[in-house]
């Protein structure tokens, strides 16, 4: 049974009040590497929306017209891996016949996306929570776009941070961590407005 | 290059090259479930096993597959070790299965198992680098149990599920919500780096002290390292 949730809470729940990032700490590698400058966060947070989206959408009929009818649900690790590795390789070889100059910005950060625990993390959450096809592709919208915009603005903090005097202990993942944990604690505050697991 | 001994890669692992304090690796996933010592425990126990038995496995068998297909090989032979863990985990304790919900699945995209096996194993022979894989979750369970025992006692006023604080202090109602909640986690991570980092940039300064001028009294050291 798939939980009662009207779309549009479950998208400002996944952006807001669970993000996945700062509430679930998935992408965490990757978000304190990239976040250094603006362009190139916002480069790798589209990519994330759209192999989030891609991938939640790809692997909800795999899970629930072969995996869960045939009784092999113990598979489901290798089939989503497996599923978001040749979505990145798709998208890839896609971006560069049809864009050049999209690829050249985006291209980069899609191999890196393999490795990003958010997209496996929301594609198991779409599992254990039970999500219809749709609630599963507001879902991976509503991620992505959380992961984009804490990324985004975390690399305009940090641009801010590099001239502020951090001890030399701190610096680098050491002063990200800690304004995570403030950008972390503001989102906490929305989680009054809205509760959704 | 040639193979590095079993103590300098066990030296390496715990301290200088801490995969958490120093790489910042490995916090993707796991900072989650920090909120229990026993899932904890569980947890960065199936990270070490994972990565020591993928580490061994693409050691071995390096020379047989081909640098372009590597990643595929990489994600699939660590996809295998941890179905596994996550099988024998459900079998055995389905009720740590549920509280640690996706988390054990997503030990795949753990920065660490990636890390090593793509770094280290390549280059080195099965044996020594199911050590270096198994070391590397060691030094990793050691950051994350402290926190664990940092944040379970302040959250829910117990270790391990045994109470050690009166009610009136945690739990009943007044505990600390913010110990178990995400910026808690954050923020303990952070401040484990400084002092570890701290310490670290010390005791180098220390050392370049001594090598620039080793007939200096003890002094001159001790001013480099407040430097």
């Amino acid at each position: 049974m798939s939980p009662v949730i009207d779309p549009l809470t479950l998208i400002f729940a996944s952006i807001f009040t669970s993000n996945i990032l700062l509430a679930n700490f998935l992408g965490t590698c990757s978000f304190i590497a990239i976040s250094k400058d603006v362009n190139s966060a916002n480069g790798l947070g589209i990519a994330v929306i759209v192999v989030l989206v891609l991938s939640s959408v790809i692997s909800w009929p795999l899970l629930h017209f072969i995996l869960l009818p045939l009784n092999m649900i113990y598979l489901d690790l290798f089939v989503y891996i497996i599923v978001i590795a040749a979505v990145v390789q798709a998208l890839e070889m896609i971006i560069e016949r049809a864009s050049p100059a999209l690829y050249m910005s985006l291209g980069i950060y899609l191999p890196l996306i393999v490795a990003n625990c958010a997209i496996l993390g929301v594609v198991l959450f779409m599992e254990i929570r039970n999500y219809d096809f749709f609630q599963a592709a507001v879902f991976g919208f509503g991620s992505g776009v959380g992961w984009w915009l804490a990324i985004v603005a975390m690399a305009a903090m940090r641009k801010k941070i590099d001239k502020a005097p951090v001890p030399a202990g701190l610096q680098g993942p050491g002063i990200t961590l800690i304004t995570m944990g403030f950008m972390a604690m503001a989102f906490v505050g929305f989680s009054g407005i809205l509760r959704v697991q | 290059m040639s193979t590095p001994t079993f103590g300098f890669v066990t030296k390496e692992n715990l301290r200088f090259n801490n995969p958490v304090l120093i790489q910042v690796l490995g916090i993707c996933s796991t900072l989650a479930v920090t909120t229990k010592v026993l899932n904890t425990l569980i947890m960065t126990l199936a990270v070490s096993l994972v990565t020591a038995f993928a580490s061994f496995t693409l050691s071995w068998i390096r020379n047989l597959i081909a640098r372009r297909v590597r990643m595929i090989f990489q994600v699939l032979a660590i996809t295998f070790y941890v179905v596994l863990f996550q099988l024998i985990l459900n079998a055995f304790a389905p009720e740590v299965a549920r509280s640690l919900g996706p988390y054990v699945g997503l030990i795949i995209t753990n920065c660490i198992v990636m890390g090593r096996t793509e770094s280290f194993a390549p280059a080195n022979p099965p044996l020594i680098s199911w050590w270096d894989g198994f070391t590397s979750g060691i030094g990793y369970m050691m950051v994350l149990l402290l926190m664990s025992l940092i944040r379970e006692p302040l959250g829910f006023g117990t270790i391990a599920d045994i109470p050690i604080f009166p009610k009136e202090f945690a739990g009943g109602g007044n505990n600390w919500t913010i110990a178990i909640m995400a910026p808690s986690a954050f923020f303990l991570v952070a401040i484990f780096i400084w002092v570890f980092k701290t310490d670290l940039l010390k005791k180098e300064a220390a050392a370049k002290a001594k090598k620039a001028a080793p007939p200096l009294p003890a002094g001159a050291a001790v001013a480099g390292g407040a430097r």
